[in-house]
């Protein structure tokens, strides 16, 4: 389904620039896409535009890697994927290095969005987990070098529930904590969870369970008290909610700061994703990017950053520097019963997102 | 004396040559982008073919988003109606401060856009959450008398419930309100102020009360004013994104939100554009019904 992504119509990106050259007669040079300038690293200007998520990096990553480079990182941040993928879709804006997660580096690889890694320039690949080398949703690892993973959960207050609220029930077809429940925004992730709730995987979804899921979750609205975009972790500390969606390594950040809050994978299973690093298509600095790739998966570096940001780390010689207090924590490595009924979540096609969404537009409306 | 634009066209061209291109470059283009991708459809995943379907806006007719619509027009009905309730009396009195007060009247009602909306968002939210500072002052003032009650002999009372403020319809419409209100009072206040102070003390000494004088002279002469003020509120508070997607509950969509969600998540652009120009198609309306009222006391003179 890849290949006949451009060849019905025009790309919106030819239009833009076809319109915009023809009206305006003068052509603009976007601000990020500058030529690459002579410079100290290998013909390329000693800059690098990287599109991150937010809390995402090491405190001292960026400077430590312009101490060891030469190259200054601009980060900018974006909230979600879909951002991530609007914003690239109508050409790169000058970004280096971006971190999708799996399902979007599958959709962008096939809208031909990023450009393939040169293996050979990323030596520090080899620090990588094994188990993490060939995944399904980019095979060979030909665009993408993995930078964390996460599972979805829930993160909870101790101190307000009963006991351990291991099943995905308490947010989905329960009025047990009415009104102190906040459940993702993203409607993908909203129905893929459900579906595990009633004992399906979360791909391959069948449209009868889909128009239950949605009765469901209707029904189910108005003990919630919102859907937030991942930031689920804030309302839970300011006590807006007491039980919410989110990820391990999110509720892990808050859990340093406040002792009652604690994380649980449900008994039902969930939804696991991996973020990559990746270098999209029209990258003004290729080079400068596989540098800094590959330092991010060097094992002192990728130790670093997990020391932030507290994601469970694919990299298999930063983890082995890490702590115990990290590499034993069950909030980030959830024990291994509970990951057993844990997936990925395939990318399937534009028509099912779209449909996902018409959903959850139905739940929210109703 | 009037002179013709002929008879000078090159200072014309100048003056009206970068305005005109700012226009046409930021703004007739990418609406007529945004008009052409409304009749296509999506062809995998970056492309769009231009079909000339209608299928974009029968689908954004559906019931669903009709109603999506309606709700919108709704909420921001009740915006514009409390705006220009709370809005009346502020403009009324910065009208007639003294002119040294009411430049700094003025400058108090513009204060706001001077912060982002962002952050005046994320302020309020700080204010309305459940351990916000609303509930943290009731809560301390329910202690304070909890505390007092069993001395008076009064039964203690219960533990504080933190009122609901944030993630609901109330919150939305409050942050609309707070956002739009100075753009009611700005028209207002240029429409009261210009009003004829004599026709004011006419009615006073023809034996209205000033409640009659407000009603029957001051709002009639003012309509133009408020038309414009009910205008530049309703139509921001219709399209209203940021407030409805963070201060909203579950149920708050507006249809800003399922737009916005169609270029993001559903990836349909095609959709996306055609909600938008629908939403256009009502901004045009109210627009019609704006210079519909403010043409009638003209006329009436």
């Amino acid at each position: 389904m890849n290949t006949n992504g451009r060849l019905g119509g025009m790309s919106r990106r030819s239009l833009l620039t076809a319109v915009g050259a023809a009206a305006i007669g003068v052509s603009f040079t976007a601000c990020g896409q500058e030529k690459p300038a002579a410079g100290p690293t290998g013909g390329e200007e000693p800059k690098l535009n990287f599109y991150n998520w937010d809390t995402y990096i090491g405190d001292t990553t960026l400077a430590d890697f312009k101490k060891a480079a030469g190259i200054d990182v601009n980060m900018s941040l974006f909230a979600t994927n879909d951002e991530l993928f609007a914003k690239l879709k109508a050409g790169n804006p000058g970004f280096d290095v971006i971190v999708p997660a799996n399902e979007f580096v599958t959709r962008m690889s096939q809208a031909d969005l990023l450009q393939p890694l040169d293996h050979a320039k990323i030596p520090n690949k080899k620090n990588i987990d094994p188990a993490f080398l060939n995944p399904d949703y980019d095979p060979g690892r030909k665009f993408s070098m993995p930078y964390t993973w996460l599972v979805t959960g829930i993160g909870y207050r101790k101190s307000k529930v009963k006991g351990v609220p291991d099943s995905w029930k308490w947010l989905f077809d329960s009025d047990m904590y009415k009104g102190k429940i906040a459940l993702v925004s993203d409607s993908a992730d909203l129905i893929r969870i459900a579906a595990k709730y009633k004992g399906h995987s979360l791909n391959n979804i069948p449209p009868e369970l889909v128009t239950e899921i949605e009765a469901m979750l209707i029904k189910q609205k108005p003990y919630v008290k919102a859907f937030h975009d991942d930031n689920g972790q804030d309302m839970l500390v300011a006590r807006d909610v007491d039980l919410v969606m989110e990820s391990n390594g999110d509720i892990a950040q808050v859990m340093r700061d406040d002792p009652d809050l604690a994380f649980v994978v449900p008994k039902e299973g969930s939804l696991l994703n991996s973020d990559t690093l990746c270098i999209p298509k029209g990258a003004p600095r290729p080079d400068n990017a596989h540098k800094f790739i590959n330092y991010l998966l060097d094992a002192k570096v990728g130790a670093g950053i997990s020391k932030t940001i507290l994601y469970p780390t694919p990299n298999a010689a930063a983890r082995a520097l890490m702590p115990d207090s990290y590499k034993d924590n069950p909030v980030i490595f959830p024990a291994a019963d509970a990951m057993a009924k844990c997936e990925y979540g395939a990318f399937e096609g534009a028509e099912t997102a779209s449909l996902y969404e018409q959903v959850v537009t139905r739940v929210r409306a109703a | 004396m009037e002179q013709s634009w002929k008879a000078a066209k090159s200072l014309f061209a100048a003056v009206l040559g970068p305005p005109l291109f700012w226009l046409v470059a930021f703004f007739v283009i990418p609406l007529a982008i945004v008009w052409v991708y409304s009749f296509g459809q999506n062809q995998g995943l970056v492309g769009i073919s231009f079909t000339g379907t209608f299928s974009n806006y029968a689908r954004a007719i559906e019931p669903l988003y009709l109603n999506i619509f309606a709700k919108s027009a709704w909420i921001a009905a009740i915006t514009t109606a409390l705006c220009l309730v709370v809005g009346f009396p502020v403009a009324l009195a910065i009208t007639f401060a003294p002119t040294r007060t009411k430049a700094w009247l003025l400058l108090l009602v513009m204060l706001p856009f001077w912060t982002n909306l962002l952050i005046r968002t994320y302020a309020l939210m700080a204010v309305l959450r459940t351990e916000g500072y609303i509930n943290k002052s009731l809560e301390w003032l329910w202690n304070g008398v909890g505390g007092l009650a069993p001395l008076v002999g009064l039964a203690r009372l219960g533990d504080f419930q933190p009122l609901e403020l944030l993630h609901n319809n109330f919150a939305v419409v409050l942050g609309l309100v707070y956002v739009h209100l100075p753009f009611m009072v700005l028209p207002l206040y240029s429409a009261l102020d210009r009003l004829d102070r004599s026709l004011l003390e006419a009615s006073l000494d023809l034996g209205a009360g000033h409640l009659r004088t407000l009603f029957l002279v001051v709002v009639p002469m003012a309509l133009p004013g408020i038309a414009s003020g009910v205008l530049i509120t309703f139509i921001p508070a219709l399209g209203a994104y940021l407030t409805p997607d963070l201060l909203g509950g579950p149920d708050s969509q507006m249809i800003a939100n399922v737009i916005e969600r169609q270029f993001k998540r559903a990836n349909d652009w095609p959709f996306g554009a055609a909600m938008s120009f629908v939403l256009m198609y009502f901004t045009f309306i109210a627009i019609a019904i704006q210079a519909v009222l403010s043409r009638k006391p003209r006329g009436a003179r």
